[in-house]
């Protein structure tokens, strides 16, 4: 079962969770709830198979970003600017992402629910690995967006750890008040760290459909927006523990693809990924520990 | 009135919040180089005043002239960039990260916005070093003591080259071997050409370390005196508007049976024993003080008998009645008031109104409750009552907690704690961040229920607090009661030994004089 096949699925399954839960680390770390992150998904899913369809995959993953990052823009406007609360502004975001993209696809293709078929990347392989038989699936004809993906982990740690923006970003969802005071323009980092998480959503909106599917599909993100959130919770906050979560679920699922059997409904079998994540993974959550402000709407000039 | 040309001068700075006029024209210089203390009962608008100078609050009227030159910063950053900075009375500290780390947000020492973590931590050694400041680096800020995190936000403040470092207040959450060392290091800034505005209403402290006091009363400027000229006496009366006992009326006690009795308490934490075979006896009006450092067990001490941590070891016993392990419920329904050392997260329900605060606990007393359904207007009168006798100082008991100073929150506390007369008082640093107004009132009311034959069980790191009210008095060091004294025997100098565990004693039965 534990084929080098069955690890490449669990892999470009756990990709766009992965990349996700990274962008969600943005936010979160800056003190922002982003649940919209489904809705930013289902924009950069559909923008980026529309805009490939015309223009060519590369295109459509920029715009997929580009689309991303404006749903973010507008949950970090009316949740960092105008303190509506970051949950009821992430739930808007979803149902506003879904609405907007069925209208643009009945108007742009006559179809509310799929896009025509798109052209992917060129796939990547590795030389010298693709040789080695056991390593063959993974490292030959796979998408460049995957390698992408795994580089965001160390990127993202030595962002966090490592530069000025980090540790601010950092400084501002534990204690704004005191970055404030230090100098730190808090809803500058706010918004950066929202609009990252928005344009990362929409980058893995863009791998679903452009990459994986090669089409836009309604419903295609199946609530990886939640998981990559659940996941980058249990990840605690951290890259390499969102990866790791992704991962499982990424797994999870590949394993639920081979299972075929006529004696469980097909619908359960779908779920049990799911299941299978949140209850491995709320094993750890104990362990683990959120910014100190998050979900709190900052006001400025707000001294303690 | 100094010598020193004024670096700081405030010229009628007047700010109005809703309601009240924080400050009301306050004038005053602060010369180059000395330790001015600015000090006032709670609510006299000090904090208000150094918002005002560090640019976290524009001023209503007035204006700040800072080495000569009229300034108005529009943002904390621009009054420490110019030189002002301050150490806020609530710490703006980020737990999660290192004190390095805090010292340089906002001013990395960065390449293309890249940190080297060697650097900073270089760096702020180096500052430390130079301004005898002892604190680690590398260390997380949430390990640290309350006093390292005190020289952490004053090495912020250094590090951005301050000239004037204000500190809210900073004495209020030490323990007294934290305040020497605070002490040393201010005297260490004013040594290196330094400005030090320190805030305080506890006098003994400012007549140590301020060259220069001012009095703010109610917004305004009594005075501004040198220190050398003024006794406690009057700048208590400077200060409170009215001649101030230092005395509080207090009679002869009255011992009567043990209401609690604390045999071979062992507790750990991990794998460090937090009470270790702790024993002590408070009996029916005896108000009983445990004096000790902060941290030697007196948190779990409390907790321990409240319900509120697991007991490894020993036994409590209340009227008799074995209470170890039991719920907090269980054991505040045998008559017990618990007033406990954090009143903002124990304490009180800071968002929940007056009222709800009052009735929390009490809330299914049949007095307050039915079938469900609380008694409003029951809970109201007795509200009101309540607040009333214990001299809460409120807008409307319909308003939430957390709009009360720390002293009226801490009255709602008592009053809430100390109906229907209770038997046994555990009372935890009552008085921790009071103005002299309202630590004399907790301290008298602590008395009056001894008087009532309450026991009370009084920890404190305030050595004056315990040595003032206690009948007996224990020390308490590593989990340990090291000595016990009755009131006559003890002095500050003997439970200082004791308290820094210079002098360990066994104790054979009946309390170990020195
Ligand atoms: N942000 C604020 N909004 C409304 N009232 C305030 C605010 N800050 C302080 N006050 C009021 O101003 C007065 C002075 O408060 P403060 O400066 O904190 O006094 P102190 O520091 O001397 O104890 C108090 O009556 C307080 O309730
Ligand atoms: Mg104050």
């Amino acid at each position: 079962m534990l084929s080098a096949e069955m690890l490449a699925s669990a892999i470009r399954l756990a990709v766009p969770v992965i990349i996700t839960a990274v962008g969600a680390i943005y936010s979160e770390r800056s003190g922002v709830i982003n649940i919209g992150l489904e809705g930013m998904m289902i924009a950069g899913c559909f923008t980026g198979a529309a805009v490939a369809f015309y223009a060519g995959p590369y295109a459509g993953i920029l715009a997929a970003v580009a689309a991303g990052a404006f749903f973010a823009l507008i949950h970090a406007v009316a949740s960092v600017h105008f303190r509506v609360d970051q949950i009821v502004s992430g739930v808007a975001i979803n149902i506003l992402a879904y609405g907007v993209v069925r209208f643009s696809s009945l108007s742009i293709f006559k179809m509310a629910t799929t896009t025509p078929h798109v052209d992917c990347l060129p796939k990547v392989t590795i030389p010298g690995l693709a040789a080695v038989p056991w390593l063959e699936p993974l490292v030959s004809k796979v998408s460049p967006l995957i390698f992408l993906a795994f580089l965001l982990i160390p990127f993202t740690a030595w962002v966090m750890n490592r530069t000025v923006f980090g540790l601010r970003l950092r400084s501002v969802g534990e204690h704004p008040l005191a970055a404030e005071t230090l100098g730190v323009n808090v809803y500058l980092m706010k918004y950066c760290g929202v609009l990252i998480s928005g344009a990362l959503a929409g980058l893995s909106g863009a791998y679903l459909s452009i990459e994986h599917t090669q089409m836009y599909v309604e419903g295609m993100t199946q609530g990886l927006g939640f998981i990559a959130l659940a996941a980058m919770i249990f990840g605690n906050w951290m890259p390499l523990g969102a990866m790791w979560a992704g991962l499982l679920f990424g797994f999870a699922q590949a394993l639920s693809l081979r299972v075929v059997t006529e004696a469980v409904p097909y619908q359960f079998i779908k779920m049990v990924p799911y299941i299978l994540t949140i209850v491995v993974l709320a094993g750890f959550v104990r362990r683990s520990r959120a910014p100190a402000a998050v979900g709190v709407p900052y006001e400025r000039g707000e001294a303690a | 009135m100094t010598n020193t040309t004024p670096v700081l001068q405030l010229q009628g700075i007047t700010k109005r919040f809703p309601g009240v006029v924080a400050n009301d024209r306050v004038t005053f210089d602060v010369g180059a180089g000395e330790i001015h203390a600015v000090v006032g009962e709670n609510g006299a608008g000090k904090s208000t005043l150094m918002k005002i100078v560090t640019g976290l609050y524009p001023p209503d009227e007035g204006c700040i002239i800072f080495k000569g030159r009229p300034v108005a910063f529009r943002s904390p950053g621009q009054a420490i960039a110019a030189g002002i900075g301050i150490v806020h009375q609530h710490f703006m500290l980020v737990d999660a990260f290192t004190v390095a780390e805090n010292v340089i947000l906002g001013a990395e020492p960065a390449r293309l916005g890249v940190i080297d973590p060697k650097t900073s931590v270089r760096q702020v050694s180096e500052l430390c070093d130079r301004f005898g400041l002892k604190v680690d680096p590398a260390a997380r800020v949430e390990d640290i003591s309350v006093g390292e995190q005190q020289r952490v936000e004053i090495l912020k403040v250094l590090y951005r080259g301050a000239e004037v470092i204000i500190l809210d207040e900073p004495t209020a959450v030490l323990v007294p071997q934290e305040v020497e060392e605070l002490f040393e290091h201010l005297m260490a800034l004013k040594g290196q050409g330094k400005t030090v505005i320190f805030i305080s209403h506890k006098l003994d402290e400012v007549l140590r370390v301020a060259d220069v006091i001012t009095v703010l009363r109610q917004g305004r400027v009594v005075g501004t005196v040198p220190a050398a000229e003024v006794t406690r006496e009057r700048l208590a009366e400077m200060m409170v508007g009215r001649p101030v006992l230092f005395d509080l009326k207090r009679g002869p006690a009255a011992p009567g049976g043990v209401v609690l009795s604390v045999e071979g308490l062992t507790s750990v934490n991990g794998s460090r024993a937090v009470l270790d075979d702790l024993s002590l006896e408070v009996r029916a009006g005896e108000i009983y003080g445990l004096a000790g450092v902060e941290g030697n067990g007196q948190t779990e001490l409390a907790e321990a008998i409240m319900g509120l941590r697991p007991v490894t070891g020993g036994r409590v016993t209340l009227l008799g009645e074995d209470v170890t392990n039991l719920s907090t419920g269980e054991v505040r329904r045998r008559r017990v008031a618990y007033i406990p050392e954090d009143r903002h997260r124990r304490g009180l329900v800071l968002p929940m109104t007056v009222w709800e605060n009052v009735i929390l606990g009490v809330h299914r007393s049949p007095e307050f409750s039915r079938g469900g359904r609380l008694l409003f207007r029951s809970i109201l009168s007795s509200t009101e009552e309540a607040v009333r006798r214990f001299d809460v100082r409120l807008a409307s008991v319909l308003a939430p907690a957390q709009t009360l100073s720390g002293g009226n929150q801490q009255k709602l506390i008592l009053a809430r704690e100390f109906r229907g007369d209770p038997g046994f008082i555990l009372a935890s640093q009552p008085t921790r961040g009071l103005d002299i107004g309202a630590t004399e009132f907790v301290r008298q009311e602590l008395l009056n229920a001894r008087d009532r034959g309450a026991a009370v069980l009084l920890i404190s790191a305030d050595l004056e607090e315990v040595l003032s009210i206690s009948d007996r008095i224990g020390v308490i060091y590593n989990g340990h009661i090291q000595a016990e004294f009755g009131r006559d025997e003890a002095d500050p100098r003997t439970l200082g030994a004791y308290m820094t565990g210079a002098r360990t004693a066994r104790r054979e039965g009946g309390s170990v004089a020195s």
